[in-house]
């Protein structure tokens, strides 16, 4: 097992993209920087199976008859991606024993929050308890971005979807997202991991690169933000992970063995407000009057935030 | 060498689960099909086989994992009942579309409600039209030996489908019968080893599996998956002669049981045939000409061949073991008729549902069956509306 730990931004972006362009996904769409830079992390020549639960990504990058993927791939629904790749991963046990194939093969699936947190959830949790060596990728953009924005248990708080609309009646949705990382933490899997796009993409791709090459089952959850469903000018994708993590709605973070370790602790964390009124889906929280809604989902925040810091072992009382 | 056993139809489905010895085994227990994983886990446990079993969280993801098993190059295997099967509906089709050849062994059962774990065949004839071949069983013998055939049918290049190898819950599945096994070194050699033309784990050649299509193509794939549905009739009758040189014993898609000069027949499938066969018995002996077609392969349907060996009766009961909700009848029941109807056949026929839920038949009900065909044949019909074997009249 190589986990060197180092970044060499030039070596890696130089890498052959294993996403072929191509692929029908949206411009701007963080799923699919997601893909690639998971791809990434596998060691230059190193074989892998891909999975995927239905989704944009599944619809747009295998299209009969064209394949993104420059390695093998498997979608077989919406709810099994977890499932489905414990059969290829066995496959490949039962196989390699019997002497019927000799390469080492890695296990790599994505599927979307739509297809992770909710419908596949069951599917995720048993391949994740069995252990099978495998990574879930989940591609967290807060929706069901496929079918036209409709709320998930990742949909933040307050969010306008096409199922919670902000209205007369409504601001949106009325609960707050699922921690869905602590819920695969507390399956006692060897790595778990958050993240998101932050400058070089290093957080990205270490986390990655130890999720692929740690033995047994690991779960990396990446907030990839979805320009139609979140209402935001596409250039502006970076800059929203940043005020993500910045304003600790999006934390960093991994759990080694059962250990958990802050990646990032803002110098300044800031305001919920900045990470929010860059989006769409929560313009209705500006509106004069709803002041109160947005100090509830900072105290959310600020509560989540802190209980991490605990797990992490950090001091929280120097927030 | 043929070895005399005494063992219950999920013993004998275990038996020759072992001697094929699977790579890859995903299960979830159901009633009355737990045994089978249970056996196979045991028998893995004791290192008499060294398949890899997966023991899933749910009979979706039982499929769904031999779905990846099978597409990985795996020979694989799973097994289930009832609703275990109703759940895994949605990627029945999944395997088929994607031309997966693995196995599953169902034990049929009754789907809810009210919830209930005998024999019935409305879980898999619920899945009749996912594009599984179906292969039913009167009994622990015979469960036995469609499990040895079913990989060399399912994985045929001209054919490439999944395969259901079905029997009658607890009625075949637990009652222990004798039994006549086949050695070891002839069923691993009849069953020989897989070698998939296409699969994910070939390092030689990628491959992406379960595309999004559009309709430029998708009525083509579909049609493709037809013909290999067609193609499996052949290959059924083939690997059945194949078999009786190794076994003795002869396979078709149905058996015709006093059926050549009968006039008067009933077309049934699985264990309820046993029964039958005994009132066919008592019948002759008094003189009647009554008959059997016991339907063995149920997918592909063997409607021109079923209409021909029941083209010399009067009259023919139908027997559905299986509600349809439509008002009319059964499955078996719908096609059988249609099958008929094309081959412009002029007997009467009556569609009968019977055994729901494990209610039991008795050689008097079938009797009383032919009685009333005979009777149906000159005339009069007194089955009366929509018939249900042993239903308990409302006084």
């Amino acid at each position: 097992m190589e986990q060197k730990n180092t970044f060499n931004f030039k070596e890696i972006q130089a890498r052959e993209e294993r996403l072929a362009p191509g692929h029908r996904m949206c411009a701007g769409c963080g799923g699919t920087i997601a893909v690639r830079n998971v791809l990434k992390a596998l060691h230059p020549g190193d074989k892998a199976v891909i999975g995927n639960a239905t989704g944009c990504l599944e619809v747009s990058s295998f299209m009969y008859p064209y394949t993104a993927y420059e390695d093998s791939y498997i979608h077989n629904a919406f709810e099994n991606a977890g499932a489905t790749l414990s059969g290829v991963e066995t496959a490949y046990k039962a196989l390699k024993k019997r002497g019927k194939i000799s390469d080492e093969y890695k296990f790599i699936t994505f599927g979307g929050d739509g297809g992770t947190y909710d419908i596949g959830f069951q599917s995720l949790s048993g391949a994740m308890e069995r252990g099978h060596d495998m990574v879930y990728v989940c591609y967290d953009n807060g929706a069901y971005m496929n079918t036209g924005v409709q709320r998930s248990s990742a949909t933040p708080m307050f969010a306008d979807t096409t199922t919670t609309p902000s209205g007369k009646e409504s601001d949106g949705k009325m609960q707050s997202r699922k921690d869905l990382a602590s819920i695969i933490a507390a399956h006692n899997v060897p790595y778990v991991a958050q993240t998101t796009f932050i400058s070089n993409m290093r957080d990205l791709y270490l986390k990655a690169e130890k999720a692929i090459y740690t033995p047994g089952a690991a779960f990396l959850n990446i907030l990839a933000p979805c320009p139609r469903g979140w209402k935001y000018d596409t250039p502006d994708i970076i800059d929203i992970c940043k005020l993500a993590v910045e304003t600790c709605y999006w934390p960093l973070f991994e759990v080694i063995d059962g250990k958990w370790i802050l990646s990032y602790k803002p110098k300044k964390k800031l305001p919920l407000e900045d990470f929010l009124k860059k989006q769409g889906r929560f313009k209705h929280l500006f509106k004069p009057g709803n002041e109160h809604l947005i100090a509830q989902f900072q105290e959310e925040v600020d509560k989540r935030w802190e209980e991490l810091l605990i797990r992490c072992g950090e001091n929280y009382l120097s927030k | 060498m043929a070895i005399k056993e005494r063992m219950s139809g999920n013993e004998a489905v275990a038996h020759a689960i072992k001697q094929i010895n699977p790579d890859v085994m995903p299960a979830f227990p159901i009633t009355p099909s737990t045994e089978i994983p249970q056996f196979v886990s045991t028998m893995i446990a004791n290192g008499e086989i060294d398949t890899e079993f997966i023991p899933v969280e749910s009979e979706h993801s039982s499929m769904s994992a031999a779905i990846g098993a099978e597409a990985a190059g795996a020979r694989t295997l799973t097994a289930t009942s009832s609703c275990g099967l109703a759940l895994m509906w949605e990627v029945l089709y999944v395997a088929a579309s994607n031309r997966l050849p693995l196995m599953m062994e169902v034990v049929n059962r009754a789907l809810s409600g009210p919830i209930n774990i005998n024999a019935e065949h409305s879980d898999s004839m619920g899945a009749r039209d996912s594009g599984w071949i179906q292969i039913y069983a009167e009994n622990n013998q015979e469960v036995y030996d469609n499990t040895i055939q079913a990989y060399r049918i399912s994985e045929h290049k001209d054919v490439m489908l999944p395969i259901m190898i079905c029997q009658d819950g607890f009625i075949t599945s637990h009652a222990v019968e004798n039994i006549t096994l086949i050695e070891d070194e002839p069923v691993k050699k009849f069953v020989g080893t897989y070698e998939p033309e296409h699969y994910l784990l070939n390092a030689q050649e990628k491959m992406s599996v379960g595309p999004y299509a559009i309709s430029s193509y998708c009525m083509e794939a579909k049609r493709a998956q037809a013909e290999g549905m067609r193609n499996a009739k052949k290959v059924i009758l083939d690997v059945a002669k194949e078999f009786e040189a190794i076994s003795g014993r002869s396979y078709g898609f149905f058996e015709e049981y006093q059926l050549e000069d009968a006039e008067y027949a009933i077309v049934a499938i699985g264990s309820v045939c046993g029964t039958i066969k005994d009132a066919i018995d008592k019948m002759r002996s008094e003189g009647k000409k009554v008959g059997l077609l016991k339907v063995r392969v149920f997918r592909p349907f063997p409607g021109e061949e079923m209409a021909e060996a029941l083209k010399s009766c009067k009259a023919i009961a139908i027997m559905d073991r299986c509600e349809g909700y439509n008002s009319v009848g059964g499955p078996l029941g719908a096609e059988l008729t249609a099958a008929l109807y094309r081959a412009k056949s002029t007997a009467e026929t009556v569609n009968i549902i019977y055994g729901l839920s494990g209610r039991d038949v008795k050689t008097s009900d079938v009797e009383d069956v032919y009685d009333k065909l005979q009777t149906l044949a000159a005339g009069e019909d007194l089955f009366g509306e929509y018939p249900y074997l042993g239903l308990r009249s409302a006084e």
